[in-house]
């Protein structure tokens, strides 16, 4: 569980979060989102007791981050942004250090390494030199890392970035198996990660919290008009007039010149995408394509994060 | 204490796992065996005088002219190697950002520090006990002086935790290990020295910069004499920088 009641940080003058304020259940995938520079990791940072923030608390597991700053180390898994790691140790010996620091008994040290290089995937690469490795292996000693000692919290500054996609894939999978009944906290900016990954997502931009609730709610609140897709061959001009007039419609704009694919912007009350069908076959028109648009999380994160009101999304 | 043993040990680990120890290592045994040979044929061609003239050396102990020479050049090349064994203990931690794991580990600012602290000790006392083997071979031909030898090699190692302490320090003020080391070497450089502005400098600052001068207060103990006041002299020199690096610590936490 982490509650978090206020947060401000500066660094200096510059206001890096104000008034910050979520909370997290146990057992909650959630996805922190935002532009670079929006405040995502100075959270993360002060959650895991890195730094304290300017004003405002913060607690993990119920626990202060000032006030009981060890028993929450002891708690959470960390994997930081940059992915440091010390180069020069072999990835055993770097576990193993990093095991003993987070208070493994010594007597299940061992053990315990076993487990986080096999669920890693690191049991080919447990002797060589972590500088010799690739960003995808660095990644997963991070992960390791912060698995070690079965933390309760897991908290991930982007995990993914920077890796190719199998690496990406491999490192979701490795996330989804992990939620068991831990809570994770995930930082992010590729946004179907985040969808696919989590429960609930907060969006921050410039230090503050613009919105949080799941991907689904996001999309459903936030999307004012249906956009419908159409594409025919025939006396297209005529039907896009006959259609503009059909109860509900707000808008029909061509996609580019020269085809014949429209963008229908409706009502989200009523679908009219039978009687647009229906129409179609009654004009003699030949009707290849038909469908509804999804507003994607990137359509939400762009109106939310950019002040002007978001332009009219005109992909295909 | 928490964290203590396991940052200790991988210190060490990185230590002796690294060239700058075995170079620096190298160089150390090098320049102190020379000065050792070049002391020993010293002290032989005093003594043979001695032996000419018995009324000059009567006074005189061989093994104590020696061990303070020797101890006294000793001092003066750990003055170069201690910025070498300190100059990565933090600047190379925040200069890869794995102080961001340290600082998220359970282990409290203290032991991380007092553990690296050790473990520079620890290399320094290594160092100085490859030079051992030559002062007891001599001790052996000459007039055995076990206690003369003990202390003088005491107030080295005292000595040493002072110029690792400023060394410590150093190395949390710049992610730069080059920096680091010239900073450390610069400020221990002026300690040693600093005793010898007495004679301008009037008699009350002339005292204060005669005690905070390092050099004046290993002058007793090379010779084996061990005072109270220089020994605490190293404890509270080394104590204050350790708690200054301690406030860094808090600092950085501060600042990110």
């Amino acid at each position: 569980m982490i509650e978090a009641e206020g947060l401000t940080k500066f660094y200096g003058p510059i206001g890096a979060l104000r008034n910050v304020s979520f909370q997290i259940e146990k057992g909650e995938v959630v996805g922190f989102l935002g532009p670079n520079g929006a405040g995502k990791s100075t959270t993360l940072r002060i959650l895991t007791c890195y730094m304290p923030p300017s004003s405002g608390m913060a607690r993990v597991e119920g626990l202060d981050v000032i006030e009981n700053s060890l028993q929450i180390r002891q708690k959470i898994g960390y994997l930081p942004e940059s992915v440091p790691l010390y180069n020069d140790l072999t990835v055993r010996r770097f576990l193993r250090f990093a095991a003993g620091s987070k208070g493994v008994e010594a007597k299940r040290i061992n053990a315990e390494l076993s487990r986080v290089t096999s669920e890693c995937g690191l049991e080919k690469n447990a002797h060589r030199i972590i500088r010799n490795l690739s960003k995808g292996f660095r990644q997963r000693v991070g992960l390791a890392q912060a698995l070690l000692n079965d933390p309760s919290v897991l908290i991930l500054d982007e995990p993914t970035i920077g890796l190719d996609p199998a690496h990406i894939i491999e490192i979701r999978r490795l996330i989804q198996d992990l939620r068991e009944d831990r809570t994770i906290l995930l930082s992010s900016h590729i946004l179907p990660e985040v969808a696919q990954l989590c429960q609930r997502v907060i969006i921050i931009n410039k230090g503050e919290i613009v919105a949080t609730d799941s991907p689904a709610n996001l999309t459903s609140q936030l999307q004012k008009t249906i956009k419908i897709v159409l594409e025919l061959s025939g006396p297209v001009q005529e039907f896009a007039q006959a259609i503009e007039n059909m109860t509900g419609v707000q808008k029909v704009s061509l996609v580019s010149n020269g085809t014949s694919k429209f963008v229908i912007e409706t009502d989200p009350s009523s679908d009219i995408r039978p009687e647009i069908a229906a129409m179609a076959v009654q004009k003699g028109c030949g009707l290849l394509e038909l469908k509804k648009m999804q507003l994607s999380l990137e359509d939400i994160f762009m109106q939310l994060v950019t002040e002007e009101p978001a332009e009219e999304g005109a992909e295909s | 204490m928490k964290g203590f043993w396991p940052v200790f040990r991988k210190e060490l680990y990185a230590v002796f796992m690294s060239p700058i120890f075995y170079v620096v290592g190298f160089i150390f045994l090098l320049v102190s065996g020379v000065f050792f040979n070049f002391i020993l044929s010293q002290v032989i061609l005093v003594s043979y005088q001695v032996a000419q003239h018995p009324e000059f050396g009567r006074e005189i102990s061989m093994i104590e002219l020696f061990l303070r020479s020797f101890l006294w050049n000793i001092s003066i090349v750990t003055l170069f190697i201690a910025p070498l064994l300190t100059m990565r203990l933090y600047a190379e931690e925040r200069k890869t950002g794995t102080i961001e794991l340290l600082f998220t580990w359970p282990v409290t600012d203290a032991a991380a520090l007092i553990a690296k602290f050790a473990a520079c000790l620890t290399t320094f006392a290594v160092l100085i006990a490859a030079t051992l083997p030559g002062v007891i071979a001599v001790a052996l031909v000459a007039t055995p002086a076990w206690k003369l030898i003990f202390c003088g090699y005491a107030g080295l190692f005292m000595m040493g935790c002072a110029f690792l302490s400023v060394g410590t320090f150093a190395s949390t003020l710049t992610r730069n290990q080059i920096i680091s080391a010239i900073i450390t070497f610069g400020v221990l450089l002026v300690l040693w020295f600093i005793g010898e502005a007495k004679s301008w400098a009037g008699p009350a600052l002339g005292s204060v910069l005669e005690y905070v001068s390092i050099s004046k207060h290993f002058e007793g103990l090379s010779k084996g004499l061990i005072d109270s006041r220089d020994i605490l002299f190293f404890f509270v020199f080394s104590v204050f920088f350790l708690f200054l690096t301690l406030r860094q610590m808090s600092s950085f936490r501060w600042r990110g």
